[in-house]
């Protein structure tokens, strides 16, 4: 997944922070230790952007797992964490080489990244490779959970497939029959153009025309000026960041929006309403979080990492934050043991994760299996408005899970 | 363009040693380090041949290594290195003949923005198209390391180390190609075309032809680098490709020095290890970079190899 | 194809086209008279385009934006030219490649440093806030059109410029001959400098321009900096007149092709250069050198 996000800008951490998280010492020494694995800190490596287009949706994913961290004493399954930060820039040329920076020169034990999905390719090939454990906890493309599926490598985000699922679906069920589907054409576009495609064939309708730009580019009129003539009843897209706002004020200042109701996977208008201003006002999009779910846990949740960052939770610190109970699920499983590896495993894969989002399970292949929220953007805000898929599992097409 | 002499040459032949030996105490991490300098090398070797060979400035260069780490994925997987190797060159090969051609019909800054505008076409090709698996990259399967059916099987553990010695030996073998190919007539050639084009034209010299063959031949090696770097890193991503990739090498080369045929494997050397060293300080790498390259340019025109140069005279 | 949807398509080719242009224009002016490239160029449109953010933040008016842009690029080239660039036009091509390299490296690193790496859109002026409908069914910002107005109006001012002034006279003369400029007596340094500042301030006036189509973001210039060099190969080194019809034909071609071609339309551009460059390889509309 590709996301940028506007905002403030986010203050510069230093590049590599060994921040050794040994804050409950005190406490600690208090609590009855387990039997082993006691003396030396547990090193989980977060990769992830802290600088580049990505940096404050790193900035905002390492901030929730480090506030999970902080609720637990600093310690998950009875041994001290010691986060290792490492900034990957977005930038995939680095990737095999700052992924093997992490496990060789700093010896990391876990891994949580990334955002870019082509950078967390290399996260999953060392993951795979070596057996360390891996929670990604944004990238979406589907492949990490499909056909390079693997016991080790888990995902506490989505997959790109998942929310557009749910916005075709929720559009079929409307009664819309005719649509067409915009977007870039690269990986997580196209991922997600299949999910729309599937959702609204679900609900009775048909994607008539897909219309795609090459990444990144953002000179959208050629496009637009195509849509009149196409004789749809919806436009699905799929865009995020920067190309998100510009084309949502672009369809809008094309007199499309009154006309042809644009919708989306929930990214397009995820963080970038401020800029997008009224063209963005009304437009339905589908996502597994959005504003204004009341639950206790959210609230709370909200509450804490406002406290602790000055910043708004987002659905990035959500993600941030269920990696890092995905991760103590499992250690608490197996005491802070790793060498348990399957039961460490067979912990995570069997858990209950209580996340803001609502609580959610992970399917066979490791992707949450979760609601995906229809939402309307209203005011500055994703307001939800209804589900629009529950228990929405990725088909996980083609993960051979060994045993 | 100077060919180190006997005492540069034992001096390279020692620093390839110890190079050789790294396995003996170097950790994993350290020789995949290593293999990035190494495939740095190559690459930036190859390019030295136009710019410091011909005397042409090429901002597309990194296509030529993108689609030689991309024959890997293109081809059959798990095959042995000995058809992906050559396969590697040839593809590169062809694309830079096919660039040559065009992008030779211009001279100077005006051949720099073709080739610049034809890299990045072909960068778009394996970014936006089915051909190259799309942007995110690929993983590949290693190429199998048999030759005329002796295979050698590398355990997990050993394999940063065979990764070393086959990227050394490469660079090596490289080296030492282009170091007698300077010393025969194309050679002298391509240095009088560096000189002055007009006189060695005028001299009977079909120059368009020796620079096609240069860029054809760079385009190759820089196939072989880009090759090694995918089995090394096992990973393809069409970053591989982009420009900016390309102006890193003619930066190795610079830093290393314009004059030298070893400056670019010194240049390499030197920037892998100052990029390593900035990650521990800041993480403003672009910064880091942007100072060291004005500071060359401005203070160290004939890079690490002139020092060295200077000092002797 | 419909007719209506054929005549929104040619409209965003100009429009895009024009754009091109001045960024294109300065590009080619500033190599055909120093001979020296610029790969700055395109981060001098991303610092116009984070000045509109900036001065449009302040103020609330992109009309402020415009001039402050014109003169503050002005100015900026000038310092370039007199700082940088000056010591640089004897040097090889490599150290003018990279040092203008370090310039992007430099320009991204200030950007980040002092606005962020946030994605940040500004505002189209109120005034101009409204689409006007093109066809039937299909509408364009007003903005859209202004743009493409104000890109007309620069590019005659140029001409006018160019061919009607002393300076301009001697700048033309510099861009197609170089050695002319000094058989004339004219003052060589002063024709680069005023050269330089031409091409920052067009640069950064179109990055100004084009911020709230485009929004800003880092490495915003990238794309435009390559497609630029493709302007300056199809129309001819040091010519304005190419560089102006060379951006309009690779607006439409570009255009078009997303429109009617969207398969091949990444490559479209690079055809047409790969075209030119096997039938007139000094460009479309090169100047005949002596």
């Amino acid at each position: 997944m590709l996301e940028i996000r506007a905002g403030t800008a986010t203050a510069v951490l230093p590049r590599r922070r060994l921040a050794s998280l040994a804050a409950g010492a005190a406490v600690a020494a208090a609590l009855p230790r387990p039997a082993r694995a006691q003396g030396a800190p547990l090193r989980v490596g977060l990769m992830l952007p802290f600088s580049g287009t990505f940096a404050a949706l790193g900035e905002n994913i390492a901030a929730a797992i480090e506030l999970h961290l902080a609720e637990r004493g600093g310690r998950m399954g009875g041994r001290p964490l010691q986060i290792i930060r490492l900034d990957d820039e977005s930038n995939p040329a680095n990737a095999v080489q700052n992924a093997n920076r992490l496990v060789g020169r700093d010896r990391a034990e876990v891994l949580i990244g990334t955002v870019h999905s082509g950078v967390v390719m290399a996260l999953v090939q060392i993951s795979r490779e070596r057996g360390i454990p891996l929670i990604i906890p944004n990238a979406g493309n589907v492949a990490a959970t499909r056909e390079l599926c693997a016991p080790s490598i888990f995902r506490s985000s989505f997959s790109n497939w998942q929310p557009a699922y749910g916005m075709g679906l929720a559009l079929g069920r409307q009664g819309v029959k005719r649509a067409a589907w915009i977007t870039w054409d690269y990986a997580a576009g196209n991922e997600a153009g299949e999910g729309f495609r599937q959702g609204l064939a679900a609900g009775g309708g048909e994607v008539v025309r897909e219309l795609k730009l090459p990444f990144p580019e953002t000179n959208f009129q050629p496009l637009l000026a195509q849509i009149p003539g196409l004789n749809v009843e919806a436009v699905g897209s799929f865009f995020a960041g920067g190309g998100a706002v510009q084309f949502v004020r672009e369809y809008a200042a094309a007199g499309l929006k009154e006309r042809i109701p644009l919708c989306g996977s929930g990214f397009l208008t995820e963080g970038v309403l401020g800029p997008q201003g009224a063209a963005a006002e009304g437009i339905r999009t589908a996502l597994h979080y959005g504003d204004g779910l009341d639950s206790p846990k959210n609230t709370a949740f909200r509450e804490a990492f406002k406290a602790r960052t000055t910043r708004d939770a987002d659905v990035y610190a959500v993600q941030g934050y269920d990696a890092a109970q995905m991760l103590a699920a499992g250690l608490e499983a197996v005491r802070g043991d790793l060498g348990a590896e399957a039961a460490f495993v067979r912990a995570i894969r069997e858990a209950r994760i209580d996340s803001p989002r609502g609580a959610f399970t992970l399917s066979p292949s490791h992707n949450p299996v979760q609601n995906i929220y229809l939402r309307e953007a209203k005011g500055g805000q994703n307001r939800v408005v209804g589900i629009a898929a529950e228990a929405l599992a990725d088909p996980g097409t083609g993960c051979r899970m060994p045993a | 363009m100077l060919v180190a002499g006997r005492r540069g040459s034992l001096l390279l032949a020692l620093a390839a040693l110890l190079v050789a030996a790294l396995p003996l105490f170097a950790s994993n991490y350290h020789l995949q380090l290593a293999s990035t300098a190494l495939v740095a090398a190559m690459f930036a070797l190859s390019l030295q041949l136009v710019v410091g060979g011909a005397g042409m400035v090429s901002l597309g260069h990194a296509a030529f290594f993108g689609i030689g780490a991309y024959a890997i994925h293109l081809l059959p997987a798990g095959i042995s290195i000995a058809l992906t190797l050559p396969a590697a060159m040839a593809l590169a090969a062809i694309a830079a003949l096919a660039v040559g051609a065009l992008s030779l019909r211009t001279r100077g800054f005006f051949f720099l923005m073709t080739t610049l505008a034809f890299g990045q076409m072909l960068f778009f090709v394996f970014h936006d198209t089915p051909l190259g698996g799309g942007k995110d990259g690929v993983f590949i399967t290693r190429p199998a390391l048999e030759l005329f059916g002796l295979a050698w099987e590398i355990p997990r553990r050993q394999r940063a180390a065979a990764m070393l010695w086959i990227n050394l030996g490469l660079l090596a073998a490289m080296y030492v190609g282009l170091a007698l190919l300077m010393r025969t007539l194309f050679g002298r050639a391509l240095l009088g075309i560096r000189g002055n084009e007009d006189r060695m034209r005028a001299l009977g010299y079909d120059t368009r032809t020796v620079k096609l063959a240069a860029f054809v031949l760079a385009g190759a090696l820089a196939g072989v680098a880009g090759h090694c770097q995918a089995m090394t890193e096992a990973f393809v991503t069409p970053e591989m490709l982009a420009w900016h990739h390309g102006a890193e090498a003619l930066l190795m080369i610079l830093l290393g020095g314009l004059g030298a045929l070893h400056g670019p494997i010194l240049g390499a050397f030197a920037y892998v290890g100052l990029g390593e060293a900035s990650t521990l300080i800041t993480e403003r790498q672009r910064l880091v970079e942007g100072l060291v390259i004005l500071a060359v340019v401005l203070a160290l025109p004939r890079g690490l190899a002139g020092i060295g140069r200077g000092w002797r005279r | 194809m419909d007719l209506s949807g054929l005549l929104a398509q040619l409209l965003n080719g100009m429009q895009y086209g024009l754009l091109l242009f001045l960024i294109s224009s300065g590009l080619t002016l500033i190599f055909g008279v120093m001979g020296v490239i610029n790969l700055a160029h395109g981060s001098l449109f991303m610092i116009g385009a984070y000045a509109a953010f900036v001065i449009t933040g302040w103020t609330g008016a992109l009309w402020l934006a415009l001039p402050a842009a014109l003169i503050g690029g002005a100015l900026f080239g000038a310092l370039l030219e007199r700082g940088l660039f000056r010591h640089f036009y004897r040097r090889e091509h490599l150290d003018q490649v990279l040092l203008t390299f370090a310039l992007i490296l430099l320009f991204e690193e200030a950007r980040s440093a002092l606005l962020g790496n946030d994605f940040h859109s500004v505002q189209v002026p109120a005034l101009l806030d409204f689409s006007v409908p093109v066809t039937p069914d299909f509408a364009y910002s007003a903005y859209r059109l202004a743009v493409l107005g104000a890109c007309v109006l620069v590019a005659l001012l140029m001409f006018l410029g160019l061919e009607r002034t002393r300076l301009g006279s001697a700048v033309r003369a510099a861009a197609e001959k170089p050695e002319m400029v000094e058989l004339l007596g004219l003052d060589a340094r002063r024709i680069h400098m005023a050269v330089f500042a031409l091409g920052t301030a067009l640069a950064m006036l179109a990055g100004a321009l084009a911020a709230p189509l485009q929004s800003v973001y880092p490495n915003m210039g990238d794309g435009f900096l390559i497609i630029s060099f493709v302007v300056v190969v199809v129309g001819g080194v040091g010519s304005v007149a190419g560089a102006f019809w060379g951006a309009l034909l690779i607006g439409l071609v570009d255009t078009l092709g997303k429109a009617y071609l969207p398969e091949v339309a990444g490559l479209a551009v690079y055809v047409l250069m790969a075209a030119v460059l096997l039938w007139r390889p000094s460009g479309l509309f090169a100047p005949a050198r002596g």
